[in-house]
């Protein structure tokens, strides 16, 4: 016994691979194996397949739909359409943001590529064959694409099933194309300062339509036994459990005999939160038929009718002084919802937390205005791997600090640096009514600058511009700023819902025999490694190594309810669940220690792994042995097992920021950019994985590079998708994505068990302003005020172009 | 994206290959590669019910050197053509070309026959043709035939092959003198929005030879004959290349996509022929 070392403190620490520990995913052995398990990989005995006959024009009346020559056809089982749906009043649905939607065409289509019947039949091929057989007579009406159109007089009227209605879900509607109006801050005040301040810049900014386009689309299996009445259904869902709840109210199958499962999802960001047509009609083909239905969307389907993101167009005015100190923000927003209101948003909140968009500042007086419209365009409007509605409000405050500093003829750094929020200004109230938790904007601002050499950066962008005006070079250099605040986390069910469900979210841990463990969350992973990191957590907290702790997610039949994973609420919501069910196996634990070593609970101490006596370390139990004696020994007053469960309502969101510097070189007659650098510092609050989060950054900054440099959903005037593969969609290959610095500081949430605030989403909210900024810093020099987003090679040539630099 | 039900035939020589398009006509094609006529077929853009995939044809494979004559069999893959050192040596042009086309694992199915023959304006190989003055060997009904890759192009997928006709072979002279193929496009993978091919020889100061071709500029490849004409015999002066590049701009006729409006295709055009004359030259 002699020769075995007792490992040191430091030794058993590092043995539990908890907080702040670089653990390798354990979700990667089956992922680069194949051995993922995905909706399409779930076949089922006599499973049958499901796909959408779809409107081919945006906006038409439907006159007929003619299923016979489809039913004619050997292999097709069935086809729905609203007819058949609206018995069970299925033809419509709720949407999570109040309004409805039709599951397949009641009467019209109102965007290209709207669900209008469901085919069944016995494989795929079947199933594309009878949908082609399937013939719909379309009278075709005016279309809208355009959001400012919409609310003309004489412009079409797209919702006739509430063109009456002069109240909507959130308040008044001035329109049949209108559907609400949301506003936050100070109207007349804010007018006030802007009307007496010495600068203002005004300026439209515009974030264009895009798509979360996961690799993975959406799809789902869907199993009614009618034996014992249980519905089963998997499903890519980022909230199970509100799948579960919405799927009773609609179908009144009781909630316990609805089982919902999401299985490995190949990536959401926001895609997958909503419910959609193809989830409704597999639940109804399958209590038809009997037997399982599995639809799963193809590319085109998921680009052009499953949730799009942002399509906002924010009208921004700042003030300030001369010397450039912010004195007021006001904007109004016209958001472009398509033509059903399906936003993915806290259903209080109808344009999310647009109010976030004071940003990092200290803006003293603020109003915020934003008005919904109905358009020929797919619905969605979904959280687009950000909080919902944050990269918006990130990317109009960004623009308008470069725009102000421009007018101020200041250096936007030291613009930001002058306005940022204080560290000792926090818990810090906004203008719009957020209260930041915590954040240390200067100290990342300084150690951002100092990091890409900014003096330098803008010396040499200065030789380069020089090069420029005397013809020896057709290149200009951009360098872009951006310093983000995000929100999110939610959120405390005092203001945060959806339908009614509060968005707090749940761990459940049991700790078996031996000593290992099984913790269960009302998350979903879609690429997050919730498997890692949350085992790192309770490793943390409960002293069993993460190796030991299965996690698992995703089954509504076994997980404790939660609402989900989206908006960076995993970590904020089920990660603080997590931390506190752990805590309470840990107190439960110290009663069955102080049992075994015969003292008084408060003799003991928490060190590391185990309970130790106070003053004699030498006399201690580990988790590993309470775990057992939990389970074999009739301890007076302490009932067997070792099981907890936490339920955790934040008390409030979590502010993650950080500060990015994007440097680009711009081939002006070309519009080429060349990206030479990207930095980027985030403060995520307490780390739990470091090299999860530099995955998530590297991830979430490809996406931003996407969207602000060419990726889009585009409409012609007809309503027609122009973007509907990804040839023109743009999803960047290793070969168009840069190389990637990343850096942090860590300025814990003070709120939250273990002090963190998320860090998924990140990158995209800071990532999209930084890149944009960087094409505008480049044309500065020209003049440039705003030139709107996707920044493909057409779009900067044409910057140049009007800012004649190509005669 | 499923496709509409169709017989699939997987002949072993040619002359089975042409008596089955003899056989079924317009309601037969044939599949090479295969990356252009799979989509449209999933996207039941067109209704095939005869599909004959000329994999198992070896006849037709391979690339073939004698002096200075280059003969590449219509189901040789782009990523032969690209590691072929021969032919790099006597042609290097071809694998400047193919190694901008789509992605390493298109031009490992890809082939120059499926690329050339299918008529897509957006397709490299076509230009360079052009560029190189090909000659493709057609296999029909009636026996076998020539045409210059020149004439062999009508419109936007409409070429002068026969129903029942196959290409079988490309044929083209080693070209000499500097080149240079320039694209633009929006990522990898992407099909130009502009893209250029020059040859030019430079013999006692004057430009002794030239070839100059544009692709996804016009329905068809573009063989800019006026340019050759202004560059011929001329000492190549900045004056002089500026009347090319507008000669070339002259006679495209791009159409507007979601690459962007004419009028920014036609200026990239422009810079993309710039390029490539420039880099040609440099390499004389």
């Amino acid at each position: 016994m002699d020769d075995v070392k007792t490992p040191s403190r430091e030794e058993r620490k590092s043995a539990l691979s908890g907080l702040g520990t670089s653990r390798k995913r354990v979700e990667d052995a089956r992922f680069t194996q194949g051995k993922g398990n995905y909706v399409d990989d779930i076949k089922l005995k006599g499973m049958l397949f499901g796909d959408f006959v779809r409107s081919p024009v945006a906006h038409a009346r439907v006159k007929n739909v003619d299923t016979s020559a489809a039913l004619a056809l050997p292999g097709v089982h069935a086809v729905l359409t609203a007819a058949d749906l609206e018995p069970l009043g299925l033809h419509w649905m709720p949407t999570l943001a109040g309004d409805k939607q039709m599951v397949l065409a009641d009467g019209k289509v109102l965007f290209q590529g709207q669900e209008v019947a469901f085919v069944v039949g016995d494989d795929r091929y079947a199933v594309a064959d009878g949908v082609s057989l399937v013939e719909v007579e379309y009278e075709e009406l005016p279309v809208v694409t355009d959001p400012f159109k919409a609310e003309l007089k004489d412009a079409p009227i797209l919702r006739e099933d509430i063109a009456d209605q002069k109240e909507g879900a959130h308040g008044a509607r001035r329109h049949p194309n209108h559907i609400f109006t949301w506003e936050a801050g100070e109207k007349e005040e804010t007018n006030k300062v802007l009307e007496e301040a010495e600068v203002v810049a005004d300026e439209m900014v515009y974030y264009h339509r895009t798509h979360p386009c996961p690799l993975e689309t959406c799809g789902c299996v869907a199993s009614m036994d009618k034996v014992n009445g249980k519905l089963t259904v998997w499903g890519t869902f980022q909230a199970p459990h509100a799948v579960r709840t919405v799927a009773s109210l609609i179908s009144s199958i009781p909630e316990h005999n609805i089982r919902i499962i999401s299985p490995d999802i190949g990536g959401g960001f926001g895609n997958k939160v909503g419910v959609y047509p193809g989830y409704v009609c597999s639940i109804v083909a399958s209590i038809v038929t009997g037997v399982p239905i599995k639809w799963v969307e193809d590319r085109m389907d998921n680009l052009m009718a499953t949730a799009f993101a942002r399509d906002y167009w924010m009208h921004g005015k700042i003030s300030a002084t001369k010397e450039g100190k912010i004195t007021g923000l006001w904007c109004h927003t016209t958001a472009d919802h398509g033509a059903f209101d399906a936003c993915a948003d806290p259903t209080k909140f109808p344009a999310g937390f647009m109010n976030i968009c004071t940003g990092s500042y200290d803006i003293p007086v603020a109003y915020l205005a934003v008005d919904g419209v109905y358009t020929n365009k797919a619905p969605g409007g979904v959280a687009y791997r950000c909080s919902f509605r944050v990269t918006e409000a990130s990317y109009f405050i960004e623009r308008m600090i470069e725009v102000l500093a421009q007018k101020l003829g200041m250096d936007s750094a030291e613009l930001r640096s002058k306005n940022f929020i204080k560290k000792e200004q926090f818990p810090y109230t906004s203008a719009l009514g957020w209260e930041y938790d915590s954040g240390d904007y200067h100290q990342a601002w300084e150690k951002a600058m100092t990091s890409v050499n900014y003096k330098q950066l803008r010396e040499d962008q200065a030789k380069q511009l020089q090069l420029f005006k005397d013809g020896k070079s057709r290149k200009l250099m951009g360098i872009g700023l951006s310093h983000f605040t995000e929100i999110v986390g939610a959120g405390p069910v005092k203001n945060c819902d959806i339908l009614g469900l509060g968005m707090f979210d749940a761990c459940e841990i049991r700790i078996h025999p031996t000593g290992s463990a099984i913790a269960r969350l009302g998350t979903i992973s879609q690429g997050q490694g919730h498997a890692t990191t949350f085992a790192q957590i309770l490793a943390s907290e409960i002293g069993i190594p993460a190796s030991d702790i299965t996690l698992e997610e995703g089954d509504t039949d076994t997980a404790p309810y939660g609402l989900g994973t989206y908006g960076s609420r995993s970590t904020p919501v089920a990660g603080a669940a997590t931390a506190m069910a752990g805590r309470k196996i840990r107190a439960k634990a110290q009663m069955i220690a102080a049992y075994l070593l015969e003292v008084h609970d408060d003799d003991l101490e928490w060190d590391v792994d185990r309970f130790s006596v106070k003053g004699a370390p030498e006399k201690f139990k580990t988790m590993k042995e309470i775990a057992f004696a939990s389970y074999n020994q009739a301890i007076p007053g302490v009932e067997p097992g070792l099981e907890a469960v936490s339920y955790y309502d934040p008390p409030n969101m979590t502010y993650p920021n950080g500060a990015y510097v994007v440097v680009m070189e711009i081939d002006v007659d070309t519009g080429v950019s060349d990206i030479k650098q990207v930095y980027a510092l985030d403060d995520c609050g307490t780390r739990i994985n470091p090299m999860i989060i530099e995955g998530q950054v590297h991830g979430g900054l490809t996406e931003a590079l996407a969207i602000s440099m060419g990726q889009e959903i585009a409409y012609d005037e007809q309503g027609n998708v122009m973007t509907g593969t990804l040839m023109d969609f743009f999803i960047p290959t290793a070969w168009e994505t840069p190389n990637y610095e990343t850096d942090y500081t860590e300025t814990p949430s003070p709120h939250h068990p273990i002090g963190a605030k998320g860090v998924g989403e990140s990158p995209n909210v800071g990532g999209v302003s930084a890149f944009s900024n960087a094409v505008h810093d480049a044309f500065k020099p020209f003049g440039l005020t705003q030139a709107h987003m996707p920044h493909d090679h057409w779009r900067v040539w044409k910057i140049a172009k009007d800012l004649g630099l190509h005669s | 994206m499923i496709p509409s039900a169709f017989t699939f035939y997987k002949p072993d020589n040619i002359d089975k290959a042409v008596s089955l398009m003899a056989d079924f006509g317009d309601e037969a094609r044939v599949i090479a590669g295969g990356h252009s006529l799979i989509p449209v077929m999933k996207q039941r853009l067109t209704d095939i019910k005869h599909l004959i995939d000329l994999s198992g044809i070896n006849e037709i494979k391979g690339i073939e050197i004698t002096d200075n004559q280059i003969s590449i069999g219509a189901m040789t893959t782009q990523v032969e053509l690209i590691n072929n050192e021969e032919l790099f040596k006597i042609a290097p042009i071809i694998r400047e070309a193919s190694l901008q086309i789509a992605d390493p694992q298109v031009r490992n199915l890809g082939t120059i026959g499926g690329n050339v023959a299918n008529g897509d304006p957006a397709n490299d190989m076509p230009g360079l043709m052009q560029l190189l003055d090909a000659t493709y060997k057609l296999s029909g009904s009636n026996g076998v035939r020539d045409v210059k890759a020149r004439e062999f192009y009508e419109g936007a997928y409409f070429t002068v092959r026969e129903d029942d006709e196959i290409l079988i072979s490309i044929s083209f002279e080693a070209p000499s003198g500097g080149y240079a193929y320039e694209k633009q496009k929006r990522k990898i993978g992407d099909y130009a929005t502009a893209a250029a091919g020059v040859i030019l020889k430079v013999e006692n100061n004057m430009c002794s030879s030239a070839s100059i071709a544009l692709t996804n500029l016009s329905d068809t490849p573009v063989y800019c004959n006026k340019a050759v004409d202004i560059i011929l015999g001329k000492e190549i002066d900045n004056n002089i290349l500026t009347q090319v590049i507008e000669a070339c701009v002259e006679q495209s006729d791009p159409v507007a996509d979601q690459r962007g409006p004419v009028e920014f295709k036609r200026y990239v055009a422009g810079i993309v022929i710039k390029k490539a004359l420039t880099r040609a030259i440099e390499r004389t």
